[in-house]
């Protein structure tokens, strides 16, 4: 996913204006000249300069470049899949960790990304849960980390 | 007073705890520098969360036995696979794949060893001779040296590797503007936090690496179109055949390698990459036998391998004395030390001595250790290259999750990791670096500190910074080194017109 320096740049115009505008509402400390908005508005003045000269290089670039290069990862479907698994598998954690618990969730995790991974189907149950469960024990028990029980919590141990 | 101190950290390493953890922490470098596509900053960025539960000292011991070896066992792909391990390989990773070929992989492995050990003890040494000396006159700074030292930091970082300098100054404004988040500033307002609870206090440094170098660089496998690499199948000899005599003829590359590497680390912003690139191509420029380079020519290697670990050392005394770390290794560390309330800086030296003789002596128990357990990972170096990264990365993927769990018992952290995952492996595939990105979040609060109170202290006016002796001088060398290029340009364009 290769963008033009143009679009890259404009995008990171967009973000320093976006700072600059909400940094000048931040109050003024009575009695002294600098104030909280100071530090991050030097730092967004100076990213906007970076970024119109990359918007420059962009635009010289730009005869010899397209808009957007597609990375030769997104044209192959295996892949874009497994990327797409892995954002999703951590989406997934995140949203669904308390309820349905470590355990189950970690389980899940690993070996759907085997198995997107094409380890042998025969090895991907055994090495999940065996791998859920020594990590599990290593920060639950080792290192106390409360990791959630979700519907597991009944017989938690 | 001294010898009383050093007692002291000879108790606080030789703790069978400690012990323990070094020789955890050395397995678990070897193993990691040992897989290509695992970096020593990775091995790090996995470590800190486990860090997170020890005291200072282990913790401290971890990272540093931990990076010393990955750097060493990332020659060991590099010259049987062709595949540098980890990135401050990758300057020989030609070199010792050609010596291979001719059947001499155990004096490649062996010079990479023996001469990364003793690269380490050398910057080791400096370490130790020149710090408490450092931390003394570093005591008389106020907040103008400080700020132009922050600043001479970044300038270096900057200036790192291969891309583009406008990409990386890009990036690392925006990790000196997440450092802004949250509401750690001096006025103490709630700056850039949406209205998120989470962000409050700022963005976590811990599940931030472990986005930036674990999670971007297991995505940047599963999207790696490469076939798997072919193992040269060849037995491995004793790797100390021959060390003495390689010691004796290249003892002046040994101590230029050594010695640019101590430099090139103490210099913030460029690490063991650098070092390794830089001596390599300062071996070929000096060597009697130039033209043996790219052969399979074991001279580069000494002088690189010794450079890059010796870079490691190096990059501590800036990060002990001043708190400003000099790679993506020593940010991640310095993270850990405000963590454990050891707070970098020359104070330490006079507050806690006991603990920074002890990092010097687990910096050179590490280095003694790597010899032996260097020649174990050889030993079963075909085993080790022959796990299967498909059944290691979901593995590795849990781990970023619990332990960025772990670090509030929150899943916010696990939020943090998808995000900054993301974010730099869609940076890194546009060529931006992620490197600054880290020394700018690591440095932002320092900076921002320094900067707002020299202002208040002048009264607004800008001039101050360059009026005390030692500031002047610092912030001359920052425009120095931040105006290069602009430098090299103008010449470049004077000269043009003349010669055509």
């Amino acid at each position: 996913m290769k963008f033009n320096d143009t679009i890259m740049g404009a995008a990171l115009l967009a973000l320093a204006l976006a700072i600059l505008q909400a940094v000048m509402q931040y109050p003024v400390i009575p009695g002294q000249n600098i104030g909280p908005g100071a530090f991050p508005g030097l730092l967004a003045v100076l990213l906007a300069v970076c970024a119109v000269l990359l918007i420059i290089k962009g635009l010289k670039s730009r005869p010899h470049e397209a808009w957007l290069e597609i990375g030769g990862w997104v044209k192959s479907w295996v892949h874009l899949r497994n990327f797409l698994i892995t954002i999703a598998g951590l989406v997934f954690y995140i949203y669904l960790s308390d309820r349905l618990g470590f355990l189950i969730c970690a389980t899940l995790l690993i070996g759907v990304m085997m198995w997107a991974l094409e380890v042998r189907t025969k090895l991907i149950m055994p090495i999940a849960v065996i791998t859920t469960l020594v990590i599990h024990f290593i920060f639950y028990k080792g290192l106390r980390v409360p990791l959630p029980w979700g519907i597991l919590s009944p017989v938690q141990w | 007073m001294t010898t009383a101190v050093l007692l002291q950290a000879f108790w606080l390493v030789f703790d069978p705890y400690v012990l323990l953890v070094i020789l955890c922490s050395a397995i678990f470098g070897l193993f990691v520098g040992a897989i290509p596509g695992l970096s020593a900053t990775m091995a790090t960025a996995l470590l800190v969360p486990i860090t997170f539960f020890m005291p200072p000292v282990p913790a401290i011991a971890a990272i540093v036995t931990a990076t010393a070896m990955a750097i060493f066992s990332g020659d060991i792909p590099g010259a049987l696979l062709r595949i540098p391990g980890t990135p401050a390989s990758a300057a020989y990773t030609d070199e010792a794949y050609q010596m291979t070929l001719k059947g001499q992989a155990e004096i490649a492995l062996g010079a990479g060893l023996v001469f990364s050990a003793i690269g380490g003890l050398f910057g080791t040494l400096v370490m130790i001779l020149f710090s408490p000396g450092l931390a003394e006159i570093a005591l008389k700074f106020s907040s103008f040296e400080y700020f132009w030292l922050v600043v001479l930091g970044l300038a270096g970082a900057v200036f790192i590797g291969n891309a583009s300098v406008l990409k990386a100054c890009i990036s690392l404004l925006l990790g000196l503007l997440i450092a802004c988040i949250g509401l750690e500033n001096p006025a103490a307002l709630p700056r850039f936090t949406f209205g998120m609870n989470e962000l409050m206090s700022g963005v976590e440094l811990i599940p931030m690496m472990v986005g930036m170098f674990a999670v971007s660089e297991l995505l940047r496998y599963i999207t790696n179109l490469d076939p798997p690499p072919m193992i040269v199948n060849k037995e491995i000899g004793n790797i100390f055949t021959g060390m003495w005599d390689l010691l004796k003829k290249y003892r002046w590359p040994l101590v230029r390698g050594s010695a640019l590497g101590t430099i090139i680390g103490i210099q913030p912003g460029s690490g063991a990459d650098m070092a390794s690139w830089l001596s390599y191509a300062m071996s070929k420029k000096f060597s009697k036998e130039p033209e043996k380079f790219g052969t399979g020519h074991v001279e580069g290697i000494v002088e690189s391998g010794a450079a890059n670990n010796s870079s490691l050392a190096g990059a501590w005394i800036p990060a002990i004395v001043f708190g400003i770390p000099g790679d993506s290794i020593t940010a991640i560390a310095i993270g850990v030390l405000y963590l454990k309330n050891m707070n970098p800086g020359p104070m330490i030296f006079v507050n806690n001595p006991e603990n920074i003789y002890a990092i010097f002596l687990v910096f050179i128990l590490a280095n003694i250790i790597m010899v032996p357990l260097g020649w174990l990972t050889v030993k079963v170096s075909t085993k080790i290259l022959r796990v299967p990264r498909n059944i290691l990365m979901p593995i590795i993927l849990l781990f970023c999750i619990v332990g960025s769990f772990s670090i509030n018992n929150s899943v916010w952290g696990v939020t943090l990791i998808l995000f900054f995952g993301l974010v730099s492996f869609l940076l890194e595939e546009n060529g931006f670096p992620v490197a600054p990105a880290i020394l700018g979040v690591v440095l932002g609060t320092m900076m921002e500190e320094n900067f707002v109170t020299s202002m208040i202290k002048s009264d607004g006016d800008p001039l101050v910074f360059f009026t005390r002796p030692i500031a002047m001088w610092l912030a001359l060398s920052t425009f120095v080194i931040l105006l290069w290029p602009v430098f090299t340009w103008a010449w470049d364009k004077w000269r043009q017109p003349k010669i055509a």
